[in-house]
């Protein structure tokens, strides 16, 4: 019998196991929704499979009766054309502020101090701010999730550019380079696989912002729909808009992750 | 060619070089030895022009050495000379590319095709033809270093600076390495300063063997003396007591530190 901490389990179960969990949720979740609906066949705080399905059918596969609108395609594309928006634009001005902080000692002593107080300021704090300044349209929101994560990625880039060994940057001066040729071959090139890995974490982030401006001002959205519903206690609706946010999580982070590998297969390996 | 004026190096109260006076030819291939902490890398650094002395001064052609790195002064590092995301064509090519003056540093058209063609040549001298394709993460630490060097003598540097650079690759590696080297001084006529640990390495690389070590020790407070050029001799005369007198006194500190 080998001690516990070098037990390895065999492949498939590791994957049965990773199921586990997940099984037991879903089974103590339809266990506690019979028990309910038995008791009170309107309930609607654990509603069953049926219901679920039901809300899933009307909200995605039949036209609004309002407006015509297959209402969770709607939100879907209107939430993601935010979120890409605003992820795009701070992975940009993140990287360039993180790119020439963390590279020149100059801009570093310059922008250090605002980067650190900066991303102190809690964005939602701002909210109000936004919606003052540019209105209660998309605008407002793309701004609100940039303004949440350019700071995470810039000070994270400036660490990662810092991480890079003065060995390279100094053999690139012997073999003649300038400061903005280093900056273009030698760093940002390596920078691109650690903005990538940035994105990625700082994804959690962006999607809470999201949903918290689409919460207080919108007419379509993931996270206007499932504030909208709660006010009728529509766990039919909420329970999947929530499983479907997590599964959008969950695709964009493995694509991300996976874009790495293949166009950066050198950052992988060197770890 | 290169003049140190009575150079003096030290960060706070520690002493690390005192009063270093030597001249260099161009052409010399001198190797520093020294237990670790004795100012070898220091002295190398100061050549690099990412140091500077505490005091007198370090003259190249009559001219002070520039307190950046520059094109004339080539290094190779023992770690981290190569770049990770460039294959070994693209790490020569770029190079070149840096030589030219430009915001990106990149090169194109007929430009390219014949820094290209001088890539091969050099990488065809260091033996590197088969890998042109590999990424620095898939060589051995030998290629890795066969590359760097190839890279820096691309840069057309009049010194060459080589800081431990075989210090991590295995003996019997290290002897085609050092063949390389001697190869690559005489066709380029390079003056070449390389440090390292292993004072056989000193022996027989080269024409000049400098040994670093403090003359003075001050058991109370050992960092209040600093190092000097204890002996500067010529590779090529030297006999087994000499060996021996260095080794001797060399060894034991060596060993120590590697223990540690």
């Amino acid at each position: 019998m080998k001690k516990l901490i070098n037990y390895q389990p065999h492949r498939t179960w590791k994957v049965l196991l990773g199921m586990l969990p997940f099984l037991v949720i879903l089974i103590f979740y339809m266990l506690g929704s019979d028990a309910r609906l038995a008791e009170n066949p309107n309930d609607k705080l654990l509603p069953g499979i049926q219901q679920i399905a039901n809300a899933i059918d009307r909200m995605a596969l039949e036209p609004s009766k309002r407006s015509g609108e297959y209402l969770f395609w709607q939100d879907t594309s209107s939430s993601l054309i935010r979120l890409g928006l605003g992820v795009f634009f701070a992975a940009c001005i993140g990287l360039i502020i993180g790119l020439m902080v963390g590279a020149l000692p100059l801009a570093s002593a310059s922008f250090s101090p605002l980067l650190t107080v900066a991303s102190l300021v809690p964005p939602l704090a701002l909210l109000p701010i936004l919606f003052i300044v540019f209105g209660l349209g998309e605008l407002s929101k793309v701004i609100l999730i940039m303004i949440g994560i350019t700071p995470l990625i810039a000070r994270d880039i400036q660490k990662r550019t810092r991480e890079i060994p003065a060995e390279q940057l100094i053999k690139a001066q012997t073999l003649g380079a300038n400061t903005s040729q280093i900056i273009v071959r030698v760093l940002l090139p390596q920078l691109m696989p650690r903005l990538i890995d940035a994105v990625r974490l700082t994804m959690g982030t962006a999607w809470l912002f999201l949903i918290a401006a689409e919460a207080v001002a919108a007419t379509d959205g993931l996270g206007y729909r499932i504030f909208l519903v709660r006010r009728y206690m529509a766990m039919d609706v909420i329970l999947p808009y929530v499983v479907w946010i997590t599964l959008l999580a969950f695709f964009f982070d493995m694509t991300l992750a996976w874009l790495n590998r293949r166009l950066f297969p050198w950052h992988i390996e060197r770890r | 060619m290169i003049e140190a004026r009575n150079v003096w190096k030290s960060y706070g109260e520690n002493l690390v070089l005192e009063n270093i006076n030597v001249k260099v030819n161009e052409g010399e291939f001198i190797t520093l030895v020294g237990a670790s902490g004795c100012g070898k890398s220091t002295f190398l650094n100061m050549l690099l022009g990412i140091e500077t002395p505490s005091k007198g001064s370090l003259l190249l052609d009559g001219e002070p050495i520039k307190d950046e790195p520059e094109q004339n002064r080539g290094i190779v590092f023992q770690h981290y000379s190569v770049f990770p995301h460039m294959n070994v064509l693209e790490n020569v090519i770029s190079a070149k590319a840096f030589k030219q003056k430009g915001l990106t540093g990149y090169l194109l058209g007929a430009k390219r095709k014949a820094a290209k063609k001088e890539a091969e040549q050099i990488l065809e001298q260091v033996g590197l033809s088969a890998s042109q394709k590999k990424h620095p993460h898939e060589l051995s630490g030998g290629m890795r270093q066969r590359l760097a060097i190839a890279q820096a003598l691309l840069g057309q540097p009049r010194i060459l600076l080589l800081d431990e650079p075989f210090g991590a690759l295995d003996p019997g590696i290290r002897s085609d390495m050092h063949q390389l080297v001697l190869n690559l001084w005489k066709s380029y006529k390079l003056t070449v300063f390389m440090v390292t640990h292993d004072i056989k390495e000193g022996f027989y690389l080269g024409t000049r063997l400098w040994v670093f070590d403090k003359v003075r020790h001050d058991k109370q407070s050992p960092e209040s003396y600093g190092a000097n050029i204890t002996y500067d001799l010529p590779v090529g005369k030297l006999d087994t007591d000499t060996y021996q007198k260095i080794d001797d006194r060399l060894r034991p500190k060596i060993v120590e530190k590697q223990i540690r």
